[in-house]
């Protein structure tokens, strides 16, 4: 975590327009391992946005993103995936009507070959998750259960695993706490602890100064699509944060 | 009182997941059972029985292509359009005089092309919705097979043309009668029907299939390429059209203008009946067959009691809404914790 190391990921002047609207102008940001960087900001301040640039989903309009020192271009999702950048997007990115296992491996499924044919090997998608699972001691009935019947802070949890059943080494969680009950919101902090133990570069972005100064390191916030202010936890205040989100140093 | 209540609530929450899957098929056996004992001679003979798979099978294809779509939250309204279309290059390919084995690959490549058309004019001029898309190649596909067969039948194909949709296996050598056999339509269903299941439940695409109906932004988050596999989706919608415009030829020995005219309300009927969902993610290959049944059933028994076609509709629409209530009451009493 020294500033001597090399960020895990680097993001240089990336800006970004849709039309005529200016989302993000010569944002940057890192993140190292094991650390978890807070980004704050106003609604519209253009924090989904970095984030959707992060991940591959969008394309920006300039600036470049540098992934253990070397610069990487995103043309989807995919491509991210492959350099262990995840992404646990806000709504979830979950497929309801699809059990626990098959959400965690959508889109990177394993295979078993039947003759010529390449089938879904059920058998080792189950087995897979319920390891991954209890590694991360997120408590379901069953891998077989469908998403759409757990609660709020499970399908948090199953969004986090899926983030990192790959090896992820950057985790980016979009407002991980926003729709969940109290009691949840303290598991969902605590996964997030026990990622950064495993040396994984997490970035949270939060609305709530209780998550931030739970589990971060550094906080950033953004104001109207600008970096605004940055500062090591341990050196700052909750008031001053929030002072940040709304534009005010 | 309230521990009778639990009891029968856990009791609904055990039974659901089976009447969710195999439901429908309950539906379907309670109605051989009634149609039997209202034709008791008829109705399970060995000729009625065949016929209503000959009668089915066209439509069947189509239904499962609509299924298809239908599970990615989409529509595909032109499939009685693409059939005739098909059926129609079929009819003036085979009149130039064509070899067999040239005029039978035909209705399968048209409709594949037909299909591949939908998907790309709905990912690539992004239709707002798949319904508008396949809205305006009903009228397309019908008038395009208008004019290339100058609106009038044309009929007389050869024998091998006819096998799938007019061939008979015999079953003589089972120690059967001569009238038993086997029509060649009943096992091309069939045969399709389980390639289609396996293809949906476990294949790689086809979960993604599901997971496009349950979540189109989970699939893209997930690197599937979603719009690809649209294009798929419509394009083996198409392709199933075509083989639904060979089993046709075969039936009827001729192509015609008025064929699968609404026949893809038919086909969306039979999903529905079958439990799929027009929201999505949901329903299954079995399902969807025992829909195709449940109407062919109808169809045939009421034509055996010399009920009026009139009367037929009014029951067939009458079975589609009363079919997705039960699946209201049913998504009511799931989602009650």
């Amino acid at each position: 975590m020294s500033a001597t190391t090399n960020p895990l990921l680097e993001a240089k002047g990336i800006t970004k327009y849709f039309g005529t609207i200016t989302a993000l102008e010569n944002v940057n940001l890192k993140v190292h391992a094991g650390e978890c960087l807070g980004v704050v900001g106003d609604n519209g301040a253009g924090k989904s946005t970095l984030m959707k640039v992060l991940s591959g989903l969008y394309k920006p309009s300039a600036g470049s993103l540098f992934f253990q020192g070397k610069e990487e271009i995103l043309e989807s999702p995919r491509d991210s995936q492959n350099l262990g950048l995840e992404m646990v997007y806000q709504d979830l990115a979950l497929a309801g009507n699809l059990p626990i296992g098959e959400n965690i491996f959508l889109g990177r499924e394993p295979t078993k070959n039947l003759g010529f044919l390449k089938l879904l090997d059920f058998n080792k998608i189950k087995e897979l998750t319920n390891a991954h699972l209890d590694k991360l001691k997120i408590n379901v009935k069953s891998a077989d259960q469908k998403v759409e019947e757990l609660s709020g802070g499970q399908r948090q949890a199953v969004a986090i695993a899926r983030s990192t059943a790959f090896n992820a080494k950057v985790v980016i969680m979009d407002e991980p706490t926003a729709a969940l009950a109290i009691k949840e919101v303290g598991k969902v902090l605590d996964l997030i602890n026990s990622l950064k133990k495993t040396g994984v570069g997490v970035i949270v972005i939060s609305h709530r100064m209780d998550d931030i100064f739970t589990v971060c390191d550094r906080v950033m916030a953004l104001f109207q699509g600008t970096n605004f202010a940055e500062a090591n936890l341990s050196s700052t205040s909750r008031d001053e944060v929030i002072g940040w989100i709304m534009g005010k140093k | 009182m309230e521990d009778k209540d639990k009891k029968i609530v856990s009791l609904h929450l055990k039974l659901m997941p089976y009447l969710e899957k195999y439901g429908i098929l309950l539906l379907l056996v309670i109605m051989i059972l009634v149609m039997h004992i209202l034709q008791p001679d008829v109705f399970l003979s060995w000729r009625n029985v065949t016929n209503v798979f000959k009668q089915i099978s066209w439509q069947s294809m189509l239904a499962l292509g609509v299924f298809m779509v239908i599970v990615t939250a989409g529509i595909d309204l032109s499939v009685g359009s693409i059939m005739m279309l098909s059926l129609m290059i079929l009819a003036v390919v085979a009149k130039a005089g064509a070899p067999w084995y040239i005029v039978v690959i035909t209705p399968l490549i048209a409709g594949f092309l037909c299909g591949l058309f939908n998907g790309l004019g709905i990912t690539l001029l992004r239709m707002p919705h798949p319904f508008i898309m396949t809205l305006g190649t009903l009228y397309i596909f019908r008038g395009t097979g208008n004019l290339i067969s100058g609106g009038t039948p044309i009929s007389g194909f050869t024998d091998e043309v006819r096998y799938l949709g007019h061939g008979r296996i015999d079953l003589q050598w089972l120690g059967l009668e001569k009238s038993q056999y086997l029509p060649v339509s009943l096992v091309l269903i069939a045969v399709v029907y389980i390639i289609f299941w396996i293809f949906l439940n476990h294949s790689k695409t086809g979960k993604w299939i599901y997971a496009i109906g349950g979540n189109p932004n989970a699939a893209r988050a997930s690197g599937i390429n979603v719009n690809k596999i649209l294009v798929i989706v419509y394009s083996l919608c198409g392709f199933l059209s075509g083989i639904g415009a060979l089993i046709l030829a075969g039936r009827t020995d001729s192509g015609y203008p008025n064929a699968g005219l609404q026949s893809e309300l038919d086909a969306i009927a039979a999903c529905i009946i079958g439990g799929a969902s027009f929201f999505g993610g949901r329903g299954t290959v079995l399902g969807v067959f025992a829909g195709v049944m449940i109407m062919g059933i109808l169809r045939n028994g009421l034509n055996l009691m010399d009920v009026s076609s009139f009367w037929q509709q009014v029951l067939i629409g009458s079975i589609i809404v009363l079919a997705v209530y039960v699946d209201v009451l049913r998504r009511d009493l799931g989602t009650r914790k």
